[in-house]
């Protein structure tokens, strides 16, 4: 560590780590997907032809008319060109939840339960948005 | 020699002036062109993206430069005047605010620049509230949400235009909250050479304004540096750079967790999302570059005036004056 950054706290230094490592992984499979799916070599759920006369529908519009699936079952067509962005967006979105995983036994072994809260809190808001389970619509 | 190298810097700041302003007149005409094209299924299906790209990187080079998030100009902007719906653009937004503050976040938190006791009890509050606001503008009407936008982009002109900043501000007794979350730190600041010392006050309102922006940020789907930075800095009382990283660093929980709700409502297109994300990340890598040689008080002037175009031309497609 730099002497002039020594103040920075162990975990600071570890959720920075694992955000990196967190955001890159997302930012390739991102990329290599996105590749994959304009170059035709994955077939996508909705045609790229088709879907420029679509993409101004309503969500729910949309959702109905290309029987594309809500919440997690969108992992079901993860094969498809289109579909497989969403696993490289899932992974850039879930980096933080791993970040506060790993800083949390640093907090407990200096005994700062207030932070460990802060950060069981978090997770659960993450968690709670990631679960599908808040079901809203047009 | 002085005059001769004061004068050449005078040349490359009004160059870089001219080619941004051009860059940005490039910008809106662009956008403007997308939406007076007929989209029919016999325009290929990439021009769009590839306009989205190119304006995403034009707005990628500005946002740094002018202390924008690049979400905050991307919303209105391509919600205004590209067809996408406006749900598939809000989740892009989000996504593009995302990946941009993910990129950030390691090099501010060891950096000292983005501190995470302050960040941490701010984005508990805003990532929760960012939900409430992301359902909330998945349920109402589109063209509610394009009014919304367009009076708080509105909003967002003026607090920019009149907004000033304290690059360290007085605190002279932390409060007690921020005490108990031992809300303080220290700071290397390059420019000086010097170790900043910092605490802030005022925590139980700033904490009760994080509420409201992150609300603001799911409803929209932009960052909301904008508003963060300002509670931090002026309300809160920490110093201007400590406040810009950390408010970065809050946009990484608050944007995924808004971001999961537009994902598991099928609200988020690769087409639209992945384009928006690479150009504008490339834009901002340019931007940050340019850093040294822009005038930031320039640039200012053209995203605040791009903002208010942007703002008007929502809110009057909100009402249905100007589709």
């Amino acid at each position: 560590m730099d002497s002039k950054n020594s103040h920075i706290s162990l975990e600071q230094l570890r959720y920075a780590r694992f955000l990196q490592w967190g955001s890159r992984c997302g930012l390739l499979v991102l990329v290599l997907s996105f590749l994959g799916y304009v170059s035709g070599v994955i077939p996508p759920h909705v045609p790229l032809d088709e879907l420029q006369t679509i993409w101004g529908l309503p969500l729910s519009e949309y959702l109905a008319r290309t029987h594309t699936p809500t919440g997690w079952n969108w992992l079901q067509l993860a094969t498809r060109g289109d579909m497989a962005n969403l696993v490289g967006i899932a992974i850039l979105c879930a980096s933080s939840l791993v970040c506060l995983l790993v800083v949390i036994p640093v907090y407990a072994r200096r005994g700062d339960r207030i932070f460990v809260v802060l950060c069981i809190l978090a997770i659960l808001v993450q968690v709670l948005a990631a679960s599908g389970i808040l079901n809203v619509g047009h | 020699m002085f005059v001769g190298v004061l004068s050449a810097s005078i040349r490359v700041l009004k160059a870089n002036a001219v080619v941004l302003w051009l860059a940005v007149s490039f910008c809106a005409a662009s956008a403007f062109a997308a939406d007076a094209l007929p989209v029919t299924s016999a325009m290929p299906w990439w021009v769009l993206p590839l306009g989205l790209f190119i304006t995403s990187f034009l707005l990628g080079i500005v946002a740094v430069p002018s202390g924008v998030g690049g979400g905050v100009l991307f919303v209105p902007i391509v919600g205004g005047f590209f067809p996408f719906h406006l749900d598939f653009v809000r989740g892009a937004g989000l996504l593009v605010a995302l990946a941009s503050a993910l990129a950030a976040g390691p090099s501010l938190l060891r950096g000292g620049l983005a501190d995470l006791r302050l960040a941490l009890p701010m984005a508990v509050l805003a990532s929760a509230s960012a939900i409430g606001g992301a359902m909330v503008g998945l349920a109402i009407p589109a063209n509610l949400v394009q009014i919304a936008l367009g009076t708080t982009i509105l909003g967002i002109v003026t607090l920019m235009a009149m907004a000033k900043k304290s690059e360290f501000p007085d605190v002279p007794v932390p409060d007690r909250l921020a005490v108990a979350l031992s809300m303080n730190g220290i700071f290397h600041d390059a420019a000086r050479a010097q170790n900043i010392n910092w605490q802030v006050h005022r925590t139980g309102t700033g904490l009760l304004l994080f509420l409201g922006i992150g609300f603001l940020a799911g409803l929209f789907g932009m960052g909301a540096g904008w508003a963060n930075v300002p509670v931090l800095n002026l309300l809160m009382g920490a110093p201007l750079k400590v406040s810009a990283g950390t408010s970065s660093f809050i946009l990484t929980l608050v944007d995924s967790s808004a971001a999961w709700i537009y994902l598991n409502k099928g609200a988020v297109l690769a087409i639209v999302t992945v384009p928006s994300v690479i150009g504008m990340m490339l834009g901002a890598t340019i931007g940050a570059r340019l850093l040294h040689v822009l005038k930031a008080s320039v640039v200012r002037k053209m995203v605040i005036s791009l903002l208010l175009f942007a703002g008007i031309r929502a809110l009057l497609k909100g009402l249905g004056i100007w589709i």
